[in-house]
């Protein structure tokens, strides 16, 4: 592949990846870290142990700000394209959701902050562009669509994600999972959630683009904080049972198929208050009811070989019966110390314990359906009791 | 001293004074794939053509094929290497060796590229 021909951008931590040794790869037209030189194995049991700083700059921020001035009008605006409740989102808290298509088929996911007189979306890297015309072409009357695509965003997650930002912020540890609140770090005004997408409690904070070198360095002095790169991301939220898009979810994979019904509040259901009036609200209201065809499972394989994407699923040895389904995501799970996948499989083998074989490189993989997560989470859903 | 040649898929070939051969990862192999948690070996007696996919390293990143690098029978495996895939991290070149093999033809072993030929090859990367 010839990289020169290809526009590459690169985030505002770039040379500090390059001087922590980052090996460098093309990431949603990002030059990335995918591993500095513990290597990704390393790296994700340190973020297990400890704490890791991501780079997660690449992702886009985008402010809504209502041209009523009330919050509250722009989360009604953003539930036109979203099947969550977000009217309901407290200031100062945030929520998971889904822009879905006509069809019921899921555009992309991303969090949605409520910081009281405006909605903050963080939305993925691959998909920020379409998001933002998305956004523009359906909410300008009722908002405007700021990108802040310029601005720095970093996770910091593991156990000692907590004492680490709070040396810099004490603020920060009374917050709870899914709290979002403006902190002022190492001398920088950010915008911290208690969130991020490895399963282990810790923070994403929003940096103003010429701050977030200064604010990383500082995390970085701080006891037990190691870089870490997108390989071990990866392995992280897929221990965690997280979805990743163009991978787990599609255009071609509905809420229910997802199996994100949970994302989907009362509300927003038959019946609801609000019912529907986003994108392909037939179809996907119907399905918490009925059940889609298919359904993401975890899956657990026998032995060490990790069973990659497209790996297809067979309810038997015979792989001339039709397949049943295929892996979505699948790697060898460092805190697991075995492989796992999340794999789209028809309903009626879906259920936990179901015993399936892939077909690894032409041989039968014996494997089983497993409940997600693969590792147990460590988030703070009650910071305020615990840290009083 | 042994005589060890390259592959350009970055194995390593040793021969043995029985005119054996003793085949493995290169260090820049194992260097580029990151850590190794699994790897797959030919069985015992297989016949192997020149380039034909005989065993699989699966890294934390990726799954890479090993080919022969040319025709011959699998003699023996290193069973080592299902118990502990990580060796190809610490010693490529030595203790993780994947497989022994005996050429069909005794020259195609000097068709490879000696260790000068292939640290230039390793350049143009």
């Amino acid at each position: 592949m010839a990289l020169s021909d290809v526009a590459v951008a690169r985030t505002p931590l770039h040379a500090l990846h390059v001087s922590l040794g980052a090996r460098m790869v093309p990431f949603a037209g990002y030059e990335m870290p995918l591993q500095y030189p513990a290597g990704i194995l390393t790296e994700h049991l340190h973020t297990r142990a400890r704490a890791g700083l991501f780079d997660v700059s690449h992702m886009g921020q985008i402010r809504l700000r209502p041209r009523s001035g009330l919050v509250a009008d722009a989360a009604l605006a953003l539930e036109r394209l979203v099947p969550a409740d977000i009217v309901s989102i407290a200031p100062g808290r945030q929520r998971y959701t889904l822009f879905t298509d006509p069809q019921g088929g899921i555009l992309d996911d991303l969090m949605v902050a409520n910081l009281g007189d405006h909605l903050l979306l963080v939305v993925n890297a691959a998909c920020k562009q379409t998001d933002l015309l998305h956004l523009r072409a359906h909410l300008s009357d009722a908002c405007t669509v700021e990108p802040l695509f310029e601005r720095g965003l970093v996770a910091l997650q593991g156990p000692g994600a907590e004492a680490a930002l709070a040396a810099l912020a004490p603020e920060a540890a009374a917050m709870s999972f899914m709290d979002v609140r403006p902190l002022d770090v190492a001398g920088v005004s950010c915008m911290v959630s208690r969130s991020g997408y490895t399963g282990e409690d810790g923070y994403e904070l929003g940096i103003p683009q010429t701050d977030v070198v200064r604010v990383a360095e500082a995390l970085l002095a701080q006891p037990g904080v190691l870089p870490i790169g997108l390989g071990a991301r990866d392995s992280l939220r897929l221990e965690a049972g997280l979805c990743l898009y163009g991978t787990d979810l599609d255009a071609g994979t509905s809420p229910a198929e997802a199996a994100l019904e949970w994302s989907i509040q009362k509300s927003r259901r038959i019946g609801g208050v609000r019912a529907g009036g986003f994108p392909g609200a037939d179809r996907v209201l119907a399905e918490l009811g009925s059940g889609a065809g298919r359904r993401r499972v975890g899956l657990l394989p026998e032995g060490r070989a990790p069973l990659r994407g497209g790996t297809r699923l067979f309810a038997s040895e015979d792989f001339n019966a039709p397949s049943i389904g295929t892996v979505r995501s699948g790697a060898f799970g460092p805190t697991l110390n075995a492989p796992m996948a999340m794999a789209m499989v028809e309903t009626g083998h879906s259920a936990d314990g179901t015993r399936l074989v892939a077909e690894l490189r032409g041989r039968p993989v014996p494997v089983r359906v497993a409940p997600l997560p693969f590792v147990t989470p460590g988030y703070k859903r009650n910071a305020k009791r615990t840290a009083a | 001293m042994a005589d060890i040649r390259y592959t350009k898929e970055h194995e390593w070939v040793r021969l043995e004074d029985d005119g054996t051969t003793t085949i493995g990862i290169t260090d820049h192999a194992q260097e580029a794939l990151g850590d190794v948690v699994f790897i797959e070996l030919p069985e015992p007696d297989r016949d192997l053509a020149e380039g034909e996919s005989c065993a699989v390293v699966e890294s934390v990143k990726a799954a890479s094929d090993v080919f022969a690098p040319f025709a011959g029978k699998v003699l023996e495996v290193n069973e080592v290497l299902a118990e502990d895939s990580s060796l190809v991290n610490r010693d490529a070149e030595g203790e993780a060796w994947f497989f022994r093999m005996e050429p069909t033809d005794p020259e195609a072993f000097n068709g490879l590229m000696e260790e000068a030929e292939y640290t230039a090859y390793l350049e143009t990367l």
